[in-house]
Formats: structure tokens, sequence, C-alpha cells
């Protein structure tokens, strides 16, 4: 049959010269090749210091969207926690007293928003679930912390921040 | 003896004692440093410039970590073993001529701790001893990764010294004399013995990776196979001093492989530099050539470590007594055969 890849290699056993059996010359070889090496440039990205730049889509930290006049989108249709396959997103609704149309858009909102980070596998049909464009997996790496608590994000650091600030 | 003499072969030990510590000290942070720049990467840089403070983090990590002895292990030994590893280990230095005679005003010193005549052999034999450190350390932990470790390091080594010898003798044979500090003047300029003896050089160099169980012969400690070899129980300082005790040898042996083949601090024009630099400037930057090579040499054991894998240990054998042993024998021979021709 032809090689379907160029990577084919005949093996053999043929028993080692005596330059090979003598080491020396493959070590002095390998000696090369490591001191090759030496003079590379570092591939090493010295994090946080330096950030590797993110693909476009790359899917980070959630974010509450809010609208063109500053208010929250979301409406808590729940659609977000029914798509995500890890349930990692838990919501409480109310409902929208008067005088807090500057706040929320419509008649419902999420009065409570948890993510565990934990357990979020950042696969995006939440955003893609969302009917109101509402969240976003648009941040950065979620920073690391010392207690499992401290992993279930609120609104106050998934919402964004308000427009006039 | 006057009181000066003695007081100033006093601040020569401490001197000595404190470069070789602090080299061993910085030769795990250059070790660190250099696996990285081999691998591609940046290595230790959060302690200090550049991580220049590496080490004194090491080193304080080591004291403050928990003493822990083994219910089972043999109490008196568990604590002989690294004291006698880091003790062997320092007293190889005492021979090592590290200059020529430096003059400060009316007076002469002697850059070296004691000038016996019979340099090699105590060299020799301190290095013999050091066997003892990580056979004690091993067998005392009551550890079965310890006891093979070793027993490995015991045969390793004992096979290795007979072909470090061996390849010594065709040294003698040149030079004609044991003491290191004869056989250092003998290579004035660059009448180094390397250029005599290359085969001998290499010979001797292969053993001197087998002796300070330097990659490709770490299998006394090799991680893979033996969790930790001879110190898999060791915690604390008395592991801090078996690793310590691998980098002193490691320093130790460079000094003396530049004393018996590299030229020690001879180089090139050094009597131009004797007449124009004066007597007290001058052996002094001999002091600095001979630093200069062993760093070389430590650099190159680094440099072999990440480049070779580790050897089977039937490989290791065969690579000792069949064919390092014969090979230096041949040397022998030759060399007796060229010197009686040329003597003639």
């Amino acid at each position: 049959m032809e090689p379907l890849s160029n990577k084919r290699k005949v093996v053999d056993n043929k028993p080692l010269n005596f330059l090979e059996r003598a080491y020396l010359p493959a070590i002095l070889q390998g000696l090369a090749i490591t001191m090759k090496h030496f003079f590379r440039k570092p591939v090493t990205i010295s994090y946080p210091e330096e950030k590797r730049e993110f693909s476009e889509n790359f899917r980070g930290m959630h974010s509450l969207k809010r609208d063109e006049d500053g208010r929250e989108r979301c409406t808590a249709c729940g659609l977000c926690a029914l798509s995500c396959p890890a349930e990692a997103i838990t919501m409480i609704a109310a409902e929208r007293q008067p005088g807090e149309e500057n706040l929320y858009r419509e008649e419902k909102y999420a009065a409570v928003y948890e993510i565990n980070m934990l357990r979020c596998i950042f696969c995006g049909l939440c955003e893609e679930a969302c009917p109101k464009e509402a969240i976003y997996l648009d941040g950065d790496i979620v920073p690391s912390d010392y207690l499992r608590k401290d992993f279930i994000y609120g609104k106050d650091k998934l919402v964004e921040p308000p427009l006039n600030q | 003896m006057e009181l000066a003499d003695i007081i100033v072969k006093f601040v020569l030990v401490f001197i000595i004692f404190a470069i070789s510590l602090v080299i061993a000290m910085y030769s795990t942070y250059a070790e660190r440093k250099v696996a990285a720049f081999f691998q591609d990467r940046i290595g230790p840089n959060r302690a200090g410039p550049w991580g220049i403070l590496q080490p004194l983090a090491d080193g304080g990590k080591m004291f403050l970590k928990e003493e822990i002895i083994p219910t089972n292990a043999s109490g008196f030994l568990f604590i002989v073993g690294p004291s006698l590893a880091i003790m062997t280990a320092c007293i190889g230095s005492a021979v090592i001529p590290w200059g020529q005679k430096l003059t400060i005003g009316s007076h002469v010193i002697d850059l070296q701790v004691a000038d016996i005549n019979v340099g090699i052999l105590y060299v020799f034999g301190v290095v013999s001893l050091g066997v003892y450190g990580v056979m004690i350390g091993g067998w005392a932990s009551n550890n079965k990764y310890s006891l093979l470790g070793a027993i490995r390091a015991a045969s390793q080594n004992i096979s290795y010294e007979i072909s470090m010898g061996l390849s010594i003798i065709a040294l003698l044979l040149i030079t004609g004399t044991l003491s290191l500090r004869e056989i250092a003047e003998q290579q004035h300029g660059w009448h180094w013995n390397v250029l005599y003896q290359p085969v001998g050089f290499i010979l001797f160099l292969v053993c001197a990776f087998a002796e300070t169980n330097r990659t490709p012969f770490d299998l006394p400690e090799c991680e893979t196979e033996l969790v930790g070899g001879y110190h898999t129980e060791y915690s604390s300082m008395k592991l801090g001093f078996y690793l310590f005790a691998e980098y002193i040898n490691m320093f130790i042996s460079s000094a003396v492989m530049v004393t018996l083949y590299w030229g020690g601090y001879n180089y090139p024009g050094m009597d131009w530099m004797a007449a124009h630099a004066g007597p007290t400037l001058a052996p002094l930057i001999g002091v600095g050539i001979m630093f200069f090579k062993i760093f070389l040499f430590i650099f190159f054991f680094m440099w072999v470590r990440w480049t070779i894998p580790r050897f089977r240990y039937d490989q290791l054998m065969d690579l000792g007594w069949k064919i390092l042993i014969p090979i230096a024998i041949a040397n022998i021979v030759v060399t007796g055969i060229v010197i009686t021709l040329i003597n003639r």
C-alpha cells in the first residue's frame, strides 16, 4: 500500500557500528543540539505580568449586559440555566416596581443571579440560549481564590458597570 | 611554623570553605537557570532580581521543614550519613593549589591549605570515603528504595574508582609526582596535561561524572525508579546536606580536573603578566583564571545533565568494566612506551 503520510519510517535492528557504540560522537551531537536551545529565545510568557492574546472567540468570565439606556437586559427567563450542561447557573426572579424603569428593561428581572465558576465549563450555551442578548462570555480568565464559596459569582461581579460611570 | 603562618592558614581554610559553600549554593541556582535555558524557559526569577536570592529562600525552606526520622530507622546512623557526606565533600579542597605563591609586602602566602606530597592519593581517599555517606544513609533508612540506591551508589563508585585511578596512572607517568602543586607548576603557560593525555582526560571526566552521581550516571538517586534513591526518607536540612554535598563534590571534582589536566591557574601569557602586574596582582589573576575554568566545568556538568538520558544499570557496569578499564590500561601501556622511546 502507498503510505498515506510521509511519516512512515522503516525500522531495522542492525547492530550498532563502532562509532555508534562509542557513545561519544552521539553525545557530542546531543550537546550541540542542547547548546542551540541554550541561546534560543525563551517561549515562557510571564503570567500575570505578560498575558497571551486571546483569540476573538475566546470564552472567559461571563458578564450580564446593559442596554443602550443602561438598564439590565436580563429578564430572568431561566433559559440560560436550562441550557447549562453543568448546572452552574441559578437565579431568583422578581417583579419590577414602579420607579425602577431606569434599572431594568422588562417588567421582570433577576434579583439574584449566581454562576458557580467551579461548575462552569465555559461552553457558551447560555450565551446562545439567551433571547435578550443579556449574557456574554467576553471577560478575562476567572481569577483563582482560596475558598469554594468565593467562586459563586453574584450580580455584583457579573453585571456590567453602569454607563454613566 | 610561626604564629602568623598559622593565622594565614586558618584564614585560607575559612575562605576556601566559605567559597565552596557559596559556590555549592549558587550551583543549585545555576542548575535551575541553566536547565531552564536549555529547555527554552526562563527559570527562577521571582526571588530578587533574576531570582538571585532563590538559594537563600531554598536554604531557609530546608531549615524550617519538619525533621522526620522514621521509626524503624537506625537513629544514630541516620544522622551520621548526611554528616559524613557533607564532611568528605568539604575536606577534599584542602590539597588543591588555587594559585601561585602570593606576595603581599614582604609576606609570601601559599595559596594552598596543605602541600602534601601525595595530594592525588589524598583526593582519591576522600572521594572513596564519600560513598560511605550515601551507603550509611541508605542503609540506616530501613527502606527498600533507599537500600537499592545505596547499593547502586556503592557498586558504581567502586567500579568507576578503578578506571579513574588507572587513568591517573598514565598522567603520573608523565608528571612523575603525586603533589598537586608540582603538577600545577609543570603545566606552566600552555603546557597543559590535556594536550599530552587527551584519552586519560576523557576517562577521568567520565569517571568524575560517575563519582559525583551526576547524569548520565545518577542511578543512586533516580526518581523514576527509586523514588529518591538513598535520600528517600530524608527531610529538612539532612536532605539539604545530601544535595549540598553533591554540588560541593561537583565543584571539587571540577577543581581537580582543572588542576590535573587543564593547567590549574596557568594560562598563556602568564610570564608577561607576572612581569607587568607585579607579584601581588599576577597570582590573583591566576586564581581568577582557575575559577573561570572551574565554572566552565560546572557548566559542562549541567550541560551534560540536560542532554543525556540516564544509563541503564547493566549498561553502566558494562561501560565501567568492559570499556573504560581496558581503555585506561591501553592508555597506560601506550604512554609508557612513548615515554621510554623519548627518554632513550
